[in-house]
């Protein structure tokens, strides 16, 4: 125990053992500043949560099935107008009896994932490689329909939540691997690929992804001849894609520049060529130094997605911006109801991919008892 | 492994045959200006046991880098059991896996555990079937005494026992040749005596061995040769008994004198 307090770490039996008042005098009153500064919080929080739980919890409309509801003084969030339009807010244009698709593919994706996540699950390999590679090309058929038996959907016609999916989704699993690839390559010892990797990694993060998003939507078209412009979700897909590889890149070469050059050598000394050196050694340990980064960078691109509105594409925050347009559920609440709606998603998924990588570092940490 | 209870010293088992493992010949190495290896010519016979001394900066650790090719030399020739080393990718590969290597830092995978730095090579290198690298990897945990501690990482065990295990890890591949670089120095005392043990143990079994130490009662003990480095030169190359008790060169005498003052 009297290890555990000279290393700077609190013994946690004591903090357990404490009363309440003892340990609020302990951490919150143990000063005139900290009082103050106690005293503050309280203040500012008093402000901000009582409205907030007011508007979306107790004056908050439940139910009904039009406006009315939700016009009247003292009326919070109005969440009948969230029911009535889920349907956009999470499949767009989709055409409502093809939608099933869409449920196959979600279902499919959650059926492989969770698996996947936990780590004492079985066929680990098998899990991942249908996740990576089948699951994603069955999504496609599904969703595009382009095969026989099945009726074409453009995707002029996805939208909302499964828009922000496919998007976020395509850039979190292309940018990994070509965000190792590149930061391999611009540590590479060969001057042209370490050329080629830090112009292609600088080029993309000069630029805002928003300007990306316009050239591949607006601009890419005018230089590749009539008929041959690829879909414009699919360029905007590349476009994000290729953009997060290069922030990615980045950390993972943050990561790399931890491993001591004693690992490489050791690798090599043992005949591991070139690729099983970096394989089996140096990216699983460089890897595990910077999951909060590479995490980090999956939520940032997350939240990213929702710049595809800006060339057309209805996404999640999109849809929900069509929505409110919508005459028949104009109350004065209704954006304001929108937005914490959307941001509650967001928040959903960026608070989830959070949760599971502290989750994953800690598992790791234990197990090699640095 | 049968020589019984040998008595310190040269023992039965510890033959050395005709047959030429390492040859280096008029090896040059540069780092920018600086001129690391002169003119390095050194032949070492299957079975010998080469201790390499000299003072820090002296170039000892430069060349054993240079017989697995960690560091590439500049000029004159290295052959390796008939191989000799060049840019070329497959012959460096083919090198690495009959020459096993300990390092100061003992470099094991901090990720895996022990039987895993074992067997990691033997599998992906040699193709080895998972069943049979286990067998081996146990069988030299055994023979460095630790095969208790297979299925730990390495964080949790000492300095001496990570380098008994990186030891293990180089065995494994099977090696002709073993390189020891200052496998010692960056252990405790009271450990010391458990990594030389068992490099003890393995002299005594015939492997050919390139040691850069400054353990002198272990060059005693094994060495057939003692070469002597400064300055990136080979000044003294002679059997221990020789070296330590009528050392030639003036600054292999200022050196054995640091050295054995205390």
């Amino acid at each position: 125990m009297a290890m555990e307090d000279v290393t700077g770490r609190p013994s946690p039996k004591i903090g357990m053992r404490a009363s309440p008042v003892v340990w609020a005098r302990r951490n919150l009153f143990s000063s005139v500043g900290n009082t103050v500064l106690t005293l503050a919080s309280l203040y500012l929080l008093w402000l901000a949560i009582p409205p907030v739980l007011d508007f979306t919890i107790f004056s908050a409309v439940w139910s009904g099935t039009t406006r009315d509801a939700c016009l009247g003084p003292d009326k919070g969030a109005c969440w009948p107008f969230i029911w009535a339009n889920i349907g956009q807010f999470i499949y767009g244009r989709y055409p409502a009896d093809e939608i099933w698709r869409v449920n196959v593919v979600f279902a499919l994706g959650a059926v492989a994932l969770v698996p996947a996540l936990i780590p004492s699950a079985p066929a680990k390999r098998f899990n991942l490689i249908f996740l990576l590679i089948i699951y994603p090309l069955i999504a496609l058929v599904l969703l595009a329909g382009d095969r026989p038996g099945l009726r074409p959907v453009p995707t002029s016609e996805w939208g909302g939540l499964l828009v922000t999916l496919v998007v976020a989704l395509t850039g979190i699993v292309v940018s990994l691997p070509l965000g190792i690839v590149l930061a391999l390559g611009r540590r590479s010892s060969m001057p042209a690929i370490r050329m080629l990797s830090v112009v292609f990694i600088e080029f993309w993060r000069g630029v805002p992804l928003i300007t990306v998003l316009f050239m591949a939507s607006v601009m890419l078209p005018l230089f590749l001849p009539e008929g041959m412009s690829p879909d414009n979700l699919l360029r905007c897909l590349v476009g994000v894609a290729l953009f997060s590889s290069a922030y990615m890149a980045e950390v993972v070469r943050g990561g790399l520049q931890a491993i001591p050059a004693g690992q490489y050598e050791a690798a090599r000394a043992v005949g591991l060529s070139y690729w099983r050196t970096m394989g089996l050694v140096v990216l699983p340990q460089a890897l595990r130094h910077v999951i909060p980064g590479i995490v980090n960078t999956f939520i940032g691109l997350f939240k990213d997605t929702t710049l595809v509105l800006i060339v057309g594409i209805f996404d999640l925050l999109g849809q929900v911006r069509a929505q409110l347009s919508d005459p028949s559920w104009t109350v004065p609440q209704g954006a304001l109801t929108a937005y914490v709606f959307a941001a509650l998603v967001y928040w959903v998924f960026c608070f989830g991919m959070s949760q599971y990588s502290n989750f994953m570092e800690r598992r790791l940490n234990t197990a090699r008892e640095r | 492994m049968s020589e019984g209870n040998a008595a310190p010293g040269k023992t039965p088992g510890m033959k050395v045959t005709d047959k030429v493992m390492i040859e280096m010949k008029g090896v040059n190495k540069w780092f920018g200006d600086f001129h690391v290896l002169k003119d390095i010519a050194l032949t070492v016979k299957e079975g010998e046991r080469i201790v390499i001394a000299g003072p820090s900066g002296s170039g000892k650790s430069t060349l054993i880098r240079c017989v697995n090719r960690l560091e590439p030399h500049d000029e004159g020739s290295i052959v390796i059991d008939g191989i000799e080393l060049t840019e070329d990718l497959k012959r460096i590969d083919e090198v690495r896996r009959e020459v096993g290597m300990v390092f100061q830092q003992f470099n094991l995978f901090p990720h895996m555990t022990v039987l895993e730095n074992c067997t990691l090579a033997p599998t992906w290198v040699r193709k080895m079937a998972d069943a049979e690298a286990r067998d081996l990897a146990m069988s030299y945990l055994e023979r460095v005494r630790i095969p208790e501690q297979a299925n730990k990482y390495p964080g949790q065990l000492s300095g001496g026992q990570q380098q008994r295990v990186a030891i293990a890890r180089a065995l494994c591949m099977n090696p002709k040749i073993m390189l020891f670089d200052e496998p010692t120095s960056a252990l405790d005392p009271e450990m010391i005596k458990e990594v030389l043990d068992v490099m003890v143990e393995l002299a005594r079994e015939g492997m050919t061995m390139l040691c850069v130490t400054h353990e002198m009662g272990f060059a005693r003990e094994v060495a057939n040769r003692v070469v002597f480095m400064d300055g990136g030169e080979i000044i003294e190359e002679a059997p221990p008994e020789e070296f330590f008790s009528a050392p030639k060169n003036a600054r292999t005498k200022e050196f054995l004198a640091q050295i054995l003052a205390h």
